[in-house]
């Protein structure tokens, strides 16, 4: 009888056990979700603060008109792509990438646009630092994004549906080297 | 007068524009004047004499692909210093409108600028956008001129304010001689088409259709077809008993397309519509070819209704038909038309052109002709 019971209350703890482990492993799904989330609005903010300094540097009066209209170019393609998925903001935002690039390690850029000793708005190195965030927030975001896959790839998650039907999120691929403005 | 023209592109990637730039400095020479042309190069050897070399352009993504490009404060540096050098009673820059050396030399120049535009886009957004950035630039043009109606359209409608129309020209001595295709045109008689194959505005299947009746009725008729595309595709489309006398070349490279339309008795546009002036037409008509065009409105105006060239009803392969069978069988009419569509080209060629632009050139000259020349004005570095 007593060995009948200690059995019960093995099976009891056993169990007991198991779902608060399932639901842990449910738990942190969860929380590799919001982290997933969080990073990809900052990704999404930093893409568009620097689409919106970029502009600003486009329609700076010191700026010669080629590289304005590139820069402008570029940067409108990457507004608008916004809202048209996936791919297309991908491929807008890394055409982005390479437009800052190419205008800003022309022999001339840094000496050119040199802000005088004393100024406060320094719109060339807003847009250095504006590029830099995107690198590290894309970075975070992928990293999130790695996580959660390797996650939810797990035999338990697989079989009892633990993610539930929560997306599986994709990596943003862009090319988001920041430029560098040729040596003086 | 000493004249400054501005080519946007590299100067060795083939192009529209480049061709322009180039025929156009030729033409301007020949006219007795002292041009100097400054274009992006990939190398400082073999250029023209009359080149000025901008360096290489640069590699980058604009208007949703990857143009190359000159743009930066060197390029605008040497932009100046062969504006000062050069001295140039006008400055005339081509497609100021992309963000290249064009642009750079409105930006830097000062005194009478003449720009030609070229590109034919639909309205977009990100003309629009960047449009504040060229407005400064763009104001100092003196006098404006657009290639075609669409690149016309296209100026109005993106920037506002209108230009005069002067088309393209056509280098009409460069095809007047010319040694046929060995074997060409033959015995039996030989019709000629140019154009790309698989664009069906082209009208390749219209003339194909014909020689479905021709080349039944005349045993040694032959057809030469020279353009890029599938050539597989069109002999296909030819019944096979008919199949070993049409000859696809596919692409040519400018010496051959010469010597193809000196190798037909007869050339033949059957185009569908959409062409705003016929390039080839032209060529062919230099080259002296006897022409059998479709009548749309293009063509017939380029060959004085009929007078230059024999039109046929559009689209209508029994038509084009009756026209060939007529200047096959009579040399005496394929003679006299290609006499009148030699005489009827010199009103496209390139001197007849350049002569239009160098009166753009004297209405923006100011009345007092020594007020100097063109400057690199106030952007003089310090």
């Amino acid at each position: 009888m007593s060995e009948w019971i200690s059995t019960l209350a093995l099976a009891v703890a056993a169990v007991v056990l198991l779902s608060a482990y399932v639901s842990w492993r449910a738990g942190r799904l969860d929380r590799l979700h919001t982290r997933v989330e969080t990073a990809y609005a900052a990704l999404d903010a930093a893409l568009l603060r620097r689409g919106a300094v970029v502009l600003e540097l486009a329609s700076s009066p010191a700026l010669e008109p080629a590289s304005a209209v590139l820069l402008g170019d570029a940067a409108a393609r990457a507004r608008r792509a916004h809202g048209e998925g996936r791919a297309a903001r991908e491929l807008a935002e890394s055409n982005l990438s390479r437009a800052l690039r190419a205008v800003l390690s022309e022999p001339g850029f840094a000496e050119e646009m040199t802000v005088p000793e004393g100024a406060t708005e320094d719109v060339v190195a807003d847009v250095e630092a504006s590029a830099k965030r995107v690198m590290l927030a894309r970075r975070f975001y992928n990293n999130a994004v790695a996580g959660i896959r390797e996650a939810r790839s797990s035999r338990l998650v697989r079989l009892l549906r633990l993610a539930g039907s929560a997306p599986m999120p994709e990596f943003f691929e862009m090319d988001d080297e920041p430029p560098a403005t040729a040596p003086m | 007068m000493r004249i400054g023209l501005v080519c946007p592109y590299t100067w060795e990637v083939p192009g529209g524009v480049q061709q322009h730039v180039g025929d156009l400095a030729e033409a301007l020479l020949h006219l007795g004047h002292e041009v100097s042309v400054l274009a992006p190069c990939d190398s400082e050897t073999e250029l023209p004499p009359y080149l000025v070399s901008a360096g290489r352009a640069v590699p980058v993504p604009y208007n949703g692909s990857v143009a190359r490009l000159s743009f930066g404060f060197r390029a605008a540096g040497r932009v100046r210093r062969w504006i000062r050098e050069g001295a140039f009673d006008v400055l005339h820059v081509h497609e100021p409108a992309a963000p290249s050396l064009s642009l750079l030399a409105c930006w830097v120049a000062e005194g009478p600028i003449v720009a030609t535009f070229h590109a034919s886009t639909p309205r977009s957004r990100a003309l629009a956008a960047s449009a504040g950035a060229l407005q400064p630039a763009l104001e100092k043009i003196n006098g404006r001129i657009a290639v075609s109606d669409a690149a016309r359209k296209t100026l109005v409608e993106h920037l506002g304010g209108d230009a005069v129309l002067v088309p393209n020209g056509v280098a009409v001595d460069r095809y007047t001689e010319a040694r046929p295709l060995d074997g060409w045109p033959g015995e039996g008689g030989a019709i000629g088409f140019l154009g790309r194959l698989d664009e069906s505005r082209k009208g390749l299947g219209v003339l194909l259709d014909a020689f479905d009746i021709l080349g039944r009725e005349r045993t040694g008729l032959r057809l030469l077809i020279a353009g890029p595309g599938d050539t597989a595709e069109v002999r296909e489309r030819v019944a096979p008993e008919l199949r070993d006398r049409v000859v696809c070349l596919g692409r040519v490279d400018e010496v051959d397309k010469v010597r193809a339309y000196h190798s037909v008795d007869v050339f033949c546009a059957p185009n569908l519509g959409g062409e705003s002036f016929g390039i080839v037409l032209a060529e062919a008509m230099s080259a002296g070819a006897p022409i059998l065009a479709s009548d749309i409105p293009a063509f017939s105006h380029v060959l004085r209704e009929g007078e230059a060239g024999h039109l046929f009803t559009t689209g209508d392969p029994a038509d084009l038909a009756r026209g060939a069978a007529e200047l096959l069988d009579s040399g005496e009419r394929r003679e006299a038309l290609s006499h009148a569509a030699r005489a009827a080209v010199r009103a496209y060629d390139w001197r007849t052109v350049a002569a239009d632009v160098v009166r753009v050139y004297e209405t923006v000259l100011p009345l007092e002709r020594r007020q100097g020349p063109v400057t690199a004005g106030r952007q003089e570095p310090v």
